[in-house]
């Protein structure tokens, strides 16, 4: 019970960053009509921006080492702890949340600028092509980042004060040894808070609903005299924003390195599928469930039965549901059935 | 009617052949004629080729072919420990098992079409590539790859021969498959594989993948089953694939799972697209150059590029080295990556389509200019 | 005689849009039976029925005595049923010859025939077939020419060439002379006046009432999903309920 329990909480922050970035996904494919394979290079991006804050943060002088008396020592002292002491060993300490303050105007440019300069040249070409002129874009961004931070893995770590576990057992009465590191509860929480500002934002704001009827039935809303044009270009801003937050929150759990968008785009896309392409409730409910059944796949119990089920797991389901459901779990009628 | 006649068709064939075989003549000015590289033009050549008639024919773009290439070398390592060295064994178990392979992942994927397929072919790569990393590593030696050991059992070899000193080299019928005679090898196959595509492309087979890309749902209402078309279009391809893979384990007798990530499947996109989806010659050119080109750059280091620019000025030669050496050496990969924006954004078509609407043009305004004198005069 | 298509009892249901509401009808061998009715009223939908591409809720449709309910287009068609589209469904991609040609291939080799060892340009008999029907619709100065780069009307024309090519049992023509000039119509009329002659039987859509009346030897009239009237043209022009229904606004 108790570690059925933990699978399901461990599967579900995985599952937030799926259904984050199948989130961004879906919506720029039910509103722009364009397959992203470079998706998954934003949510890299946002990883980055963490790794920038942290680098611009810490950026430290050489000073003696008093400490060490025998010889002649250096140590490196961000300048931030020079000027402001306790406070900018604070700041440096919560260089995670302040990078969101950084990844959100710098996605929401980068976005705007890749709506702008390469995907709106593609809204009437084939899928195959956005799919291929996309992929050719990540491989560039992938490549950038490489060449500039290197192919090792940056950890970035998250603030002290929440570096340990959560004892949540003990709050639902399922015992002291049931606990969750309380980085992967906020990043959880982020999520949620994420999709629901999405959801309320398409739900609730005219610019929202105009979005909505884009996605339901684009031709019409053109007609309608509605610059589709730049609600399209907001569109994509946002969807960016949206997964480089889902980068910058999860570089704690997972040290970003330059091929991370990549991995992340393969799963995401499969959520898409199986939530039903251009349905977003979809992506969301496909995403956590994914999560979720990945990490009960990862039990040794499981295991043990299937060997290898770990590896696969989220692309069977996939075939299977490909097969069986062709639009997915909440897929509408009519979008790509082609 | 684009095809050629069948006079036409062995001219160009022979033409081919003469043009493959003499590579190691032709391509020395270019640097490129030692057997390493050759071996690779032949062998992603063949891949190339194979996945044209796939995505050239039908349409349907394949993410995951290079699971394909993987199963066969896979198959030709296994054939080497298990039988025999000599390749024609290892070549024909290649083929089957990627063509039982294609058989299962076609089945499945071609259910869908579209972006469906794609990520249907790329879930099952990289279920394929997961795996032969985690459980399957009693067949694929997980992170190491699968190599010949000195014990394998080589059971018809142990007939025939007493076992050497140190490994064993892959052989046919004695001739052994490393530098020149494997290239005159993969060539060989390169030149078969090359004629049976084109067949295939000018058939009444091929006719109907064509028209399968054209308007499937109007082959339906015409009287085709479209399904085993495509089923067998997906099975040839894959066996291509498959060949090449077991040519890539010929030339070199190891096989490990990298070699069926999605980048590998990526860049064999990418050739077919450089070159010009569809076109006889494109995926051979683009094969070609793309090897060629990451022999070349990925070789480039910061040094040598200084001496390359070392007659200019010290300035200029650090401005030079500056811009380029991202792109050269461990920075290929960018160049890649540019190169396939760039072909997609302005030469759609690839090299060979670009070189074909040039040459139209040209005709149409000497066909218009030869038609206005007419009337003049 | 035989009665070649027949059509019982057939629904459809698109959400809470009662498509066809028990249609009724039979097509005798060499017939030709027009549908009229007015925009909306489930001819297309009747014609997606009868090839497959739709499933009806209830009913039966008999081709030959045989049910093509729960088969695919592909065996419909093997079966001998070719359909005109109303929006002209061609291989945009491939040239005009060899849009003719396919449909001659699938009626020679049937469904599936995996020949990779003759060349296209070697099947002579298939290609005088293709031939000498472009010429037949005037289409043959273009047979090199990309089909996608053609008029609407040469569109359907050569749609109408591919399904005449299999000289198929049944043929099913969703308003064949729709975005055509008063010239072309004509040249079709003529063609399908021609091919009545040769005996095929035929279902055809029309909105052109000249066209019908030259035509049909039956005209079923489709309203809002449901067959309100069916006779011989001189029955159906005079019928109040079809006036009211459809003719009238046409007529005044
Ligand atoms: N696939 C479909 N899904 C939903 N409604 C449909 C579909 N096909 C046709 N309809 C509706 O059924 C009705 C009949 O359409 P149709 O058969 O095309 O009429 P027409 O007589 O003009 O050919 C129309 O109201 C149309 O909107
Ligand atoms: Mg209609």
């Amino acid at each position: 019970m108790d570690s059925i329990f933990l699978q399901i909480l461990n599967g579900l922050d995985k599952g937030g960053a799926y259904a984050l970035i199948a989130l961004g996904l879906t919506l720029v494919f039910g509103t722009l009509g364009v397959v992203n394979f470079a998706h998954g290079a934003i949510f890299m991006l946002g990883s980055f921006c963490a790794v920038t804050t942290q680098n611009l943060l810490t950026y430290s002088k050489k000073v003696k080492d008093e400490s060490i008396t025998y010889f002649e020592a250096f140590k490196e002292v961000p300048y931030l702890e020079i000027w402001w002491g306790d406070t900018g060993s604070f700041i440096i300490d919560y260089k995670v949340p302040f990078s969101i303050l950084l990844a959100i105007p710098v996605m929401l440019l980068i976005g705007l600028a890749m709506e702008r300069g390469l995907i709106r040249h593609f809204y009437n070409r084939p899928h195959a092509d956005q799919i291929l002129v996309t992929f050719g874009l990540a491989i560039v961004i992938q490549e950038i980042v490489k060449s500039i931070y290197g192919a090792n893995p940056i950890p970035v770590p998250a603030p002290a004060i929440v570096a340990g576990s959560a004892s949540i057992g003990s709050w639902i009465g399922l015992g002291e040894s049931v606990v969750y590191p309380w980085w992967r509860l906020i990043y959880l929480a982020n999520a949620l808070v994420v999709i629901s500002a999405v959801f309320s934002f398409l739900k609730f704001t005219t610019y929202g609903m105009v979005v909505r009827a884009g996605m339901q039935d684009r031709e019409t809303v053109g007609l309608l005299g509605i610059d589709i044009q730049r609600r399209f270009t907001v569109v994509f801003g946002m969807a960016s924003v949206v997964v480089g937050i889902a980068g910058v929150m999860y570089t704690p759990i997972l040290s970003p390195d330059y091929h991370m968008g990549m991995d992340f785009l393969v799963l995401s896309f499969v959520v898409v599928v199986v939530g039903g392409m251009g349905s977003l409730e979809g992506a969301v409910v496909a995403g956590f469930m994914l999560g979720v059944l990945q990490s009960f796949a990862a039990m040794n119990e499981i295991k043990s039965i299937f060997p290898g089920i770990d590896q696969i797991i989220v692309y069977l389901v996939a075939v299977i549901i490909l097969l069986t459901r062709p639009r997915g779990l909440m897929g509408r009628k009519g979008v790509m059935e082609d | 009617m684009d095809t050629i006649s069948r006079k036409g068709e062995l001219r160009m064939m022979a033409l081919f052949a003469v043009i493959v075989l003499l590579m190691p003549i032709w391509l020395i000015p270019f640097g490129a004629a030692y057997p390493d590289l050759l071996q690779k033009f032949a062998i992603f050549g063949i891949f190339a080729v194979g996945f044209n008639i796939l995505f050239g024919l039908t349409g349907y773009l394949s993410f995951g072919h290079a699971v394909f290439l993987g199963v066969g070398s896979y198959a030709a390592v296994w054939s080497f420990k298990l039988f025999t060295m000599n390749v024609i064994p290892a070549v024909i178990f290649g083929v089957l098992f990627s063509g039982i392979f294609a058989a299962v992942i076609g089945f499945v994927s071609l259910r869908r079409s579209g972006i469906y397929f794609s990520i249907l072919t790329l879930a099952f790569a990289q279920m394929s590539y997961n795996l032969a990393y985690s459980v399957l590593t009693p067949i694929t030696n997980g992170e190491t790859g699968l190599q010949l050991r000195l014990h394998d059992l080589r059971m018809i070899d142990g007939l025939f021969i007493e076992a050497g000193e140190g490994l064993p080299l892959t052989n046919l019928f004695g001739i052994k498959m490393s530098g020149y005679p494997g290239f005159y090898f993969c060539a060989v196959l390169l030149i078969l594989a090359f004629y049976l595509a084109l067949r295939i492309k000018n058939s009444p087979f091929g006719m109907a993948l064509k028209a399968i890309k054209s308007n499937q749902l109007r082959m339906g209402y015409t009287g085709f089953n479209t399904r085993p078309y495509l089923m067998s279009a997906f099975m040839i391809s894959g066996m291509y694939a498959g060949l090449a893979g077991a040519l890539l384990a010929v030339t070199d007798p190891l096989a490990g799972a990298e070699r069926m990530q999605w980048t590998a499947s990526g860049e064999v996109v990418l050739m077919t697209i450089l070159g010009g989806v569809g076109t006889l010659f494109g995926p051979l050119l683009g094969a070609g150059l793309i090897k060629y080109f990451e022999n070349i750059f990925s070789s480039y280091n910061d040094a040598l590029l200084q001496e390359t620019f070392s007659f200019l000025p010290d300035m200029l030669n650090n401005l030079m080295v500056g811009i380029i050496s991202p792109f050269v050496g461990d920075g290929w990969h960018l160049t890649l990556g540019g190169l396939f924006m760039v072909i997609i954004i302005f030469l759609p078509g690839g090299i060979v389509g670009g070189i074909t609407m040039v040459w139209r043009r040209y005709m149409k305004k000497r066909g218009a200019s030869a038609e206005m004198e007419g009337e003049t005069s | 005689m035989t009665t070649v298509l027949n059509v019982s009892g057939v629904n459809k249901r698109f959400g809470g849009l009662q498509a066809l509401d028990n249609v009724n009808l039979k097509v005798e061998e060499g017939q030709t039976l027009a549908i009229i009715g007015p925009n909306g009223a489930g001819k297309s939908t009747l014609l997606n029925v009868c090839i497959g591409r739709l499933a009806p809720d209830s009913g039966s449709v008999e081709f030959h005595g045989e049910t093509l309910i729960g088969k695919q287009p592909y065996e419909i068609n093997q079966a001998g049923v070719a359909r005109v589209f109303q929006t002209p469904e061609i291989f945009p991609e491939l040239n005009l010859l060899e849009n003719v040609m396919i449909p001659a291939l699938s009626k020679r080799n049937g469904a599936f025939h995996f020949n990779i060892i003759s060349r296209m340009r070697e099947e002579k008999q298939i290609e005088a077939d293709a031939i000498s029907f472009l010429e037949e619709f005037g289409l043959q100065d273009q047979s090199d020419n990309e089909a996608g780069t053609l008029s609407r009307g040469d569109k359907r024309r050569l749609e109408l060439a591919m399904c005449l090519v299999q000289k198929p049992k049944l043929l099913l023509l969703d308003e064949p002379t729709a975005g055509m000039s008063r010239h072309d119509t004509n040249t079709t009329i003529e063609l399908l006046k021609k091919i009545k002659e040769s005996g095929m039987t035929k279902v055809i859509i029309e909105h052109d009432m000249q066209v019908v009346f030259s035509l049909a030897d039956k005209i079923v009239v489709l309203a809002q999903g449901a067959i309100i009237a069916g006779g011989t043209p001189d029955e159906i022009r005079n019928d109040p309920k079809v006036q009211e229904a459809y003719l009238g606004e046409e007529q005044v």
